[in-house]
């Protein structure tokens, strides 16, 4: 299953690398890795798509514990999370096909961030599953460049009614 | 007063405790060995190969309980220790590791002997650092020495760029540290314990599992008190033989791959596996699905990525060894009465079948040649009242001296578990020795393993580190050639050694003395002999050339399915005689 995982780690040289030494040398897989300084510059945030089974997701959190630049780890799939990825497309666009980008920039509620005669280059947030939507969409127009931020993600701030008593989580 | 960061070095040595280095020099720490050499307070013991210094300060670490330290140049100087580095991170052992470095303006520019250190260590240390500022030099050292020998111990590694020793700073060494990421538990889960004490109670067919992390806690008088109160057999691992007294008749011995029988069956059949500071590794699993599959797991351990890594566990106690059983022995004291041992009894019936059905056995024919169990056994019962510090290389010999060694202490015990490396036993048994000049130091080797750091002599020979070298000489790799006789159909592919140097000459060459027993009846004599002399001794003992290592279980076998002795066929091939009858118990499934 897929699990996101965000990490707080130190904001120094060498860090990037022993997390991703962690999951090359282990042989876990990371689908998408974001990384970018917190509010306190000297601890940066990672956001860490992975996958595996209930075991390896519970050793990928432990091993990443375990290192000495990690500060903390939260398994966001542990509880409700909201994630977003933002994508940058250029797509080509014939004089016959620029209407239908824009329609498709509109439904989308993508940007239009640049344009050339024969390109234009979109800005699209959401969740994974629009923005391989709109890929989609728009490949047939033919997709120059693509970028794509890999995900970050924030766990939703619980909402509890008087009555409702928070969940807990079993921890060793 | 500012002083140089060679000088900054040296002092933090000093302000821990470091009374011994194992070190060999080079251009880029140079004005580091300059001080040295001008200072009485640190030992340097010049090794002749990097990775002699690695293991002779993990032998120090092993048999001391303090970080061993070692320091080595750039670029091939750091490759060289890098097998040791690799070994101490395996084995938990705390080792602060010392390299130099190009200068920092030259650092990714492929300067001479340059190499990333940093890069090349990252997964085989528990932490590594790269001083770029002489001014950070003192406290990186002082949190290498911290992140070394807290938590789970383990090697790091401190990578001194030339001009970084040779800057200025004001020295302050700090008395205390603190790592935001890195806060190891050390008091397990109370409600946890209270659950593993009840569960103990309960228990018809307990077993101890304990593993290195019990030595590296000091956790021993913990575990037998707690063995002793419960009435509960004891396994060890490979790491923890003296955590438990070998002679105790709570003992089982080594378990595992060439572990007794009696401690395999008993884990097999157990109803609670009880696992101490160990990490069931898969030479102690066998095959991992079917390990203990009676039992409910209890795991103490104080990294928790070693609990349910490779096995589920019921109750988990993230903690140290010797903290945990305290706790859980202030519990039973008050549970525990004579109920539990009639509770046992048909338990210990069990394992007493067990132990009589398939000791530990050889067959010595006094005109034959000389079986390496009859060495090793002799060996150790006419050491054992000197309470020798034992260090092994890797293969046969290693497994024979775990079996025949009933050591009574922890810290006696040098051996290189997880990563299996050869050539580590001779070095790492000087390293001991630099610690207790006066303790009896023993090597058991194998003559392949043994030429894999033979240059050790020379330091051994220099610094007067009497260190009495037992060479198991079969003339093979013998336990690649006894996988080989087992699984390949006895091809010695590449295992065979064909010409070995006369070891007795080797040691005279280096200064040292050389022994031979040639036949059974000198082998008392000779380790007698050996025993009389102040001087590194090497004893070469030419013994059987196909004796192979049982009981056994295959990689990947059940533990309750050892080989027991040589297959039928493989004793046909042999002997090149066919004794009809007597094969007949050699593989024994339980």
């Amino acid at each position: 299953m897929e699990h996101i995982i965000s990490v707080i780690v130190e904001n120094k040289f060498g860090v990037l690398s022993r997390v991703a030494g962690l999951f090359s040398g282990r042989g876990f897989n990371i689908e998408s890795l974001s990384v970018a300084p917190t509010l306190d510059p000297s601890m940066s945030m990672m956001t860490i798509v992975t996958k595996g089974d209930d075991r390896i997701i519970e050793q990928i959190v432990k091993q990443l514990n375990k290192l000495i630049d990690v500060i903390k780890v939260v398994d966001l799939n542990e509880s409700e999370f909201v994630a977003r990825e933002t994508a940058l497309i250029k797509v080509h666009t014939k004089p016959e096909d620029r209407a239908e980008a824009l329609r498709i920039t509109d439904i989308f509620r993508a940007n239009v961030i640049d344009s050339t005669p024969t390109t234009y280059t979109l800005e699209v947030t959401g969740d994974v599953h629009k923005i391989e939507a709109i890929i989609n969409l728009l490949q047939p127009l033919g997709i120059k460049e693509l970028a794509r931020t890999g995900r970050v993600a924030i766990a939703r701030e619980p909402i509890r009614p008087a009555a409702v008593q928070p969940k807990r989580v079993a921890k060793e | 007063m500012k002083l140089t960061g060679a000088e900054i070095f040296v002092e933090c040595l000093k302000r821990e405790g470091v009374k011994t280095i194992f070190a060999l020099p080079g251009g880029v720490v140079l004005k580091i060995f300059d001080v040295l050499h001008q200072q009485k307070d640190v030992q340097v013991i010049l090794t002749r190969h990097e990775q002699g210094a690695g293991h002779m300060a993990e032998g120090y670490a092993k048999a001391t309980g303090k970080p061993g330290v070692a320091l080595v140049t750039s670029g091939p100087g750091m490759t060289n220790v890098v097998t040791a580095l690799a070994d101490a991170y395996m084995d938990s052992v705390p080792l602060v590791c010392f390299t130099g470095q190009v200068p920092t303006s030259l650092i990714g520019n492929d300067a001479f002997q340059e190499a990333d250190n940093i890069g090349l260590s990252r997964p085989c240390t528990k932490y590594n650092f790269l001083v770029k500022d002489v001014n950070d030099l003192a406290v990186t050292i002082k949190e290498a020495f911290y992140v070394a020998t807290t938590g789970r111990p383990g090697p790091v590694l401190v990578d001194i760029p030339k001009d970084v020793s040779m800057n200025k700073a004001e020295f302050k060494y700090p008395g205390s540290v603190s790592i935001r990421g890195y806060n190891p538990t050390y008091d397990g889960n109370k409600w946890q314990i209270k659950q593993a004490a009840e569960a103990i109670t309960k228990a018809k067919k307990p077993i101890l599992y304990v593993g290195g992390g019990v030595i590296f806690s000091g956790a021993s008088e913990e575990l037998l008190e707690l063995a002793e109160m419960c009435q509960i057999p004891v396994d060890m691992t490979l790491m923890a033989l003296g955590a438990f007294p070998g002679e105790h008749p709570l003992s089982m011995g080594m378990m595992g791959m060439h572990g007794t029988y009696w401690a395999n069956m008993a884990v097999h059949y157990s109803d609670l596996v009880i696992a101490v500071g160990a990490r069931f590794d898969d030479r102690v699993t066998g095959k991992v699905s079917e390990f203990c599959p009676h039992a409910k797991v209890i795991h103490i351990d104080i990294d928790p990525t070693s609990i349910r890594k490779n096995v589920n566990v019921d109750i988990p106690i993230v903690g140290d060894c010797k903290r945990v059983l305290r706790e859980l022995n202030q519990i039973l004291k008050a549970t525990v009465n004579g109920e539990q041992k009639e509770l046992r009894k048909p338990w210990w019936d069990q394992i007493n079948e067990w132990r009589r059905a398939h000791p530990l056995a050889y067959e010595q024919d006094p005109q034959g040649s000389i079986k390496p169990q009859h060495l090793i056994k002799r060996l150790y019962e006419l050491t054992k009242d000197r309470d020798p510090i034992v260090a092994t290389d890797v293969g046969q010999h290693q497994m024979w001296s775990a079996q025949y060694f009933k050591l009574a202490k922890p810290r006696r015990w040098l051996t290189s578990g997880g990563l299996g490396t050869m050539g580590f036993g001779f070095p790492a048994a000087m390293g001991a020795q630099a610690a207790f000049p006066d303790q009896l130091v023993l090597c058991v080797a194998g003559d392949g393993s043994f030429q894999m750091n033979t240059q050790e002599l020379a330091t051994a020979v220099v610094n007067r580190l009497p260190v009495k070298v037992f060479i198991v000489s079969n003339g093979y790799h013998g336990m690649v050639r006894q996988w080989q006789d087992l699984f390949y159909e006895s091809r010695y592919a590449s295992s065979y050694l064909d010409t070995t140097p006369d070891f007795i000459k080797l040691a005279e060459a280096y200064g040292a003395v050389g022994l031979r027993a040639a036949k059974v009846s000198e082998v008392d004599d000779v380790i007698k002999e050996a025993l009389t002399v102040n001087k590194p001794v090497v004893v070469d003992v030419p013994v059987d050339q196909h004796e192979n290592c049982y009981p056994m279980i295959p990689a990947g076998g059940c533990n309750h399915e050892m080989i027991l002795a040589d297959p039928p066929e493989l004793k046909k091939k042999q002997a090149g005689v066919k004794e009809a009858g007597e094969d007949k118990d050699t593989v024994l499934t339980a």
